[in-house]
C-alpha cells in the first residue's frame, strides 16, 4: 500500500470485552443494575464473537477474543495497512436494549468508554457517536452531549432498527447532524425489532449477514421517498459494511418506479440516483464483487466520489494485508483512501488544518 | 411503464415479437361467485362471512398500501362489455394474445386466490377452486394459455397434494407461490412443495406479492406504495438467499425456480455476496458443497417486467450477461398499469438473437412448450 496516500480507514470496530468494562462509565444506579441483574455481555447476534467473520483468526488472542485494546488496532491494522487515521464504529449491543432508560445509560457509557479507552490513547483515532435510537430526543441529546469533542466525526445507527430512518420522526437527528458537521453513519446490524428479512427470521448466520444488503436498500428507499435527502441536501449519509454491488440495481429499480408513481411523493423532485450520488457514501469492505466485475460495477455507480476505504478490522473480509479489494484500479486509490473521506467528514478536514 | 401503443392493425404481424411467450398474465374473476362451483358449502359460507384474511389489517379488496390506480390496472384494460380487467377471455384475446401475437401465455392468478390466507384449511380449499376455475374459464377454452398450480403454500403437505392432483395435466406449466411467504422460502416447512413440483416436472414460480405478516423491511414498516413496490426486490432477494443457504437446490437437484415480476438486476449482486461470505462461513453451512453463484446460475430463471432501467444501456447488458442470457423470460404483466408492451419493452441495444431467446426461446426450453 502506498503510504504517501496517508489513508483514512473509515470503519474499524473496537470490541467491548464485557459489561464490566462499561460500568465505570455509568452512574451508581446503572452500575448497580448491571451487577445486581447479572448483565454480563451485550455482544449482538449480528456479530457473535466466536463466528469466524467477526474476528479474523490471526487477530484473536489465546482466549479467542480480540479488538479490545487500542494496541491491537495500532499493530494489526494501522501499522500493517498503512492507515494515517481511523474511525471507530463500536457495535456493542446497546441499541438492542428494550428499556429506553437502560439503553440511554448503556449508550452513554459505550461512547464514554470509546473516548477514554481509545481516543485518549491515540490521537490518530476518531469515532462515531453511537446513538440511542428509542427516540429522536434521546439521539439528539447524545449528539449535543458529545459533539463539542471534535474527535467525534460521525453519528452511528444500525441499518435494521425499529422504524425506517427516513421517517419524519428522525428529522431532528439530521438537523443536529447538520448543526455539528456530522455525517449520519448507518452500519450493518440489527436491533432485532424485526426479523432480518421481510419474510421472517433466518435460520443461518450466513443468511443473516447477507440480509444486511436488503436492509441498506430499504433504508435508502426510506431516506429518499420520505424526503429526508431532499429536505437536507447538505446531509451526508455513510453506509458502513454495507457491501457495494447492490447499489446500482437498487437505483435502477427505484428510479423507474419513481417515474411511474412519483405523484405519491412529490417532494422527491430529483431523480433518486442523483440524490444518492450527491449525498450517500459507502465503505468498500466488503465490496462483494469478483475482481473481474469490479470495474464494471464502478462504472455502474457513475461516480468516483462515493466509495470510502475501510479495513473493517477486526472482521474477516480479506487475507493478510490485502485491505484494498482486488480489482479496484490503482488510479482510484488516492480518492478512495483519502480525498473522499476528507470530503465526506468535515471534522477530518479540521484535522488537516491543525 | 411503457407508453401503451394503439392496437395493431389486423393482419399485420408484429414482427418483433414472433414466437412470443408471455410468462405473466393475471386473469381475474368478476366476483367470488366464479369459484363457488368448486367450494364446499362450508367454505363458501365461510368465505361469504369472514372473507379473505391475509396477514394485514384490511379484508379482501383493500390493500394496506393503496395502489396507484383501481386494481393496479391499465385504464384501457377494462373490458368494453363490463367486468374487471382480464376477466373477459374474448377481450384478453383481442387486446393481448392476438394483438401481440402471443404464442403461449402463462396465467398467474393473484386475487382472490386464498394464497397466504391466515386460515390454512380455507387457503387449500380456495387454491383448489382457483385451479378448477382456470381450467374451466380459461385453459380449456383457449389453447394458447397455460395455468399455474395455485398452492396454499403456508401448508406444505396440502400444497404437495394439490400439485400431485395436477401431475401430467398439460394445462398447467408451473407451481405458483407469492414472494412474501410467512417464513423464508428455504425453510423446511416449504420443502414438500419443491419436492412435489420436482417430482411432477413443474418449475416453481415466485410471483412478487403477498403479505408475510412481517414488516416489509427488516428495519420496520415503510410508508408508501412506491416503497412497497421497491421492496418486492428485497423480499425476493431474501427468498433466493434462503433457498440457497438452506440447501434446497443441493437437496432437490432438478428443482427449477422462476422469479416473476421481481426484477432481476439485483441477482448477480446477491450471488456475489453469498459467494464472498460463504467463503468465511463455510463451517456453518457444510451442506453447501457448491458455490452459491453456481447454484443460482443453474436453478433460477428471471422474468423481464418490471425491467430495471439503468441510466446507461450498456449497464443492462452487463447485468443480463452476468445472470445468463438463457435465464431471462419475457413477461408483460397484463393487465396491470406497468404492463410491458413487447414491441418496445426490450431496449433496442439488446442483440437480435438475445431478443429472440428472451421473447420465447428461453421459455420454450424451460417449460418444454
Amino acid at each position: 500500500m502506498d503510504s504517501a496516500i496517508r489513508a483514512i480507514d473509515c470503519d474499524v470496530h473496537p470490541m467491548v470485552p464485557g459489561m464490566r468494562a462499561l460500568t465505570p462509565y455509568m452512574d451508581a444506579f446503572w452500575a448497580d443494575q448491571v451487577a445486581e441483574r447479572g448483565i454480563t455481555s451485550l455482544d449482538p447476534q449480528s456479530f457473535p464473537p466466536n463466528v469466524p467473520k467477526t474476528i479474523r483468526a490471526d487477530w484473536r488472542d489465546a482466549k479467542g477474543r480480540g479488538a479490545d485494546r487500542v494496541e491491537l488496532l495500532q499493530d494489526q491494522a494501522m501499522a500493517r495497512l498503512g492507515a494515517d487515521r481511523a474511525i471507530l464504529n463500536p457495535l456493542y449491543g446497546v441499541q438492542l436494549v428494550f428499556n429506553e432508560d437502560m439503553a440511554r445509560a448503556f449508550t452513554r457509557a459505550l461512547n464514554d468508554w470509546t473516548r477514554a479507552e481509545w481516543l485518549d490513547r491515540d490521537d490518530r483515532l476518531r469515532a462515531s457517536i453511537v446513538l440511542p435510537m428509542h427516540s429522536a430526543e434521546q439521539a439528539v441529546e447524545e449528539i449535543e452531549r458529545l459533539a463539542p469533542d471534535r474527535r467525534f466525526v460521525q453519528v452511528l445507527a444500525l441499518v435494521m432498527g425499529e422504524v425506517p430512518l427516513g421517517r419524519r420522526q428522525w428529522w431532528p437527528v439530521y438537523e443536529a447532524c447538520l448543526r455539528h458537521g456530522l455525517p449520519f453513519g448507518i452500519h450493518a446490524g440489527s436491533s432485532y425489532r424485526h426479523p432480518q428479512t421481510s419474510v421472517g427470521w433466518t435460520s443461518w448466520y450466513l443468511e443473516e449477514y447477507a440480509a444486511n444488503q436488503q436492509g441498506f436498500q430499504s433504508t435508502l428507499a426510506s431516506l429518499i421517498t420520505e424526503g429526508a435527502l431532499t429536505k437536507f441536501p447538505d446531509l451526508r449519509v455513510v453506509l458502513l459494511e454495507s457491501g457495494v454491488t447492490w447499489l446500482p440495481a437498487f437505483l435502477w429499480r427505484l428510479q423507474k418506479v419513481w417515474k411511474g408513481v412519483r405523484f405519491e411523493v412529490p417532494w422527491v423532485d430529483r431523480p433518486p440516483a442523483e440524490l444518492v450520488r450527491d449525498q450517500v457514501r459507502l465503505t468498500v469492505q466488503p465490496l462483494d464483487a469478483p475482481p473481474e466485475a469490479v470495474e464494471r460495477i464502478l462504472e455502474h455507480l457513475r461516480s468516483d466520489e462515493m466509495l470510502l476505504w475501510a479495513s473493517d478490522w477486526p472482521h474477516w473480509q480479506f487475507e493478510g494485508d490485502a485491505a484494498v479489494p482486488p480489482g479496484l484500479p490503482e488510479a482510484l486509490l488516492p480518492k478512495l483512501m483519502r480525498e473522499n473521506p476528507l470530503a465526506t467528514y468535515p471534522r477530518l478536514r479540521e484535522g488537516e488544518v491543525a | 411503464m411503457n407508453v401503451i401503443q394503439p392496437l395493431g392493425h389486423a393482419g399485420k404481424p408484429p414482427a418483433a415479437t414472433l414466437g412470443l411467450v408471455d410468462v405473466d398474465i393475471h386473469p381475474r374473476a368478476n366476483s367470488l361467485e366464479a369459484f363457488r362451483p368448486w367450494l364446499s358449502t362450508r367454505w363458501w359460507d365461510y368465505l361469504k362471512t369472514y372473507g379473505i384474511r391475509a396477514r394485514h389489517g384490511f379484508p379482501a379488496g383493500q390493500p394496506p398500501f393503496p395502489k396507484a390506480q383501481p386494481l393496479a390496472s391499465r385504464k384501457d384494460a377494462w373490458p368494453p362489455g363490463g367486468g374487471t380487467p382480464a376477466s373477459d377471455l374474448d377481450f384478453l384475446r383481442h387486446q393481448l394474445l392476438d394483438n401481440y401475437g402471443v404464442d403461449v401465455g402463462v396465467l398467474n392468478p393473484l386475487q382472490p386466490s386464498g394464497q397466504g390466507d391466515r386460515n390454512n384449511a380455507f387457503s387449500a380449499a380456495m387454491a383448489h377452486a382457483v385451479n378448477e376455475w382456470q381450467l374451466e374459464a380459461w385453459l380449456r377454452k383457449e389453447p394458447r394459455l397455460r395455468g399455474s398450480v395455485v398452492v396454499p403454500y403456508e401448508d406444505g403437505a396440502a400444497s404437495a397434494a394439490e400439485i400431485r392432483k395436477r401431475a401430467g395435466d398439460p394445462n398447467f406449466c408451473q407451481v405458483l407461490m407469492m414472494s412474501r411467504t410467512s417464513e423464508p422460502a428455504g425453510n423446511p416447512r416449504y420443502w414438500p412443495i419443491y419436492e412435489a413440483a420436482a417430482e411432477v416436472g413443474l418449475p416453481v414460480a415466485f410471483h412478487a406479492f403477498g403479505y408475510s405478516g412481517w414488516a416489509m423491511t427488516n428495519g420496520g414498516w415503510p410508508s408508501f406504495y412506491i416503497e412497497e413496490v421497491s421492496e418486492h426486490a428485497t423480499s425476493c432477494q431474501n427468498q433466493v438467499i434462503s433457498l440457497v443457504v438452506e440447501g434446497v437446490f443441493e437437496r432437490i437437484p432438478n428443482l427449477k425456480v422462476i422469479l416473476i415480476e421481481c426484477g432481476f438486476a439485483w441477482l448477480p449482486s446477491v450471488a456475489w455476496r453469498l459467494d464472498a461470505h460463504w467463503r468465511t462461513l463455510k463451517d456453518e453451512v457444510p451442506h453447501l458443497r457448491r458455490a452459491p453463484s453456481e447454484q443460482i446460475r443453474e436453478h433460477i430463471w428471471v422474468s423481464t417486467q418490471p425491467m430495471e432501467e439503468p441510466e446507461r444501456g450498456q449497464h443492462l447488458l452487463d447485468t443480463m450477461g452476468w445472470i445468463g442470457w438463457d435465464r431471462i423470460l419475457f413477461a408483460s404483466d397484463y393487465p396491470h398499469w406497468d404492463f410491458d408492451d413487447p414491441r418496445q419493452a426490450l431496449p433496442g441495444f439488446i442483440p437480435a438473437e438475445r431478443r429472440r431467446d428472451i421473447f420465447g426461446g428461453n421459455a420454450r426450453a424451460l417449460y418444454g412448450f
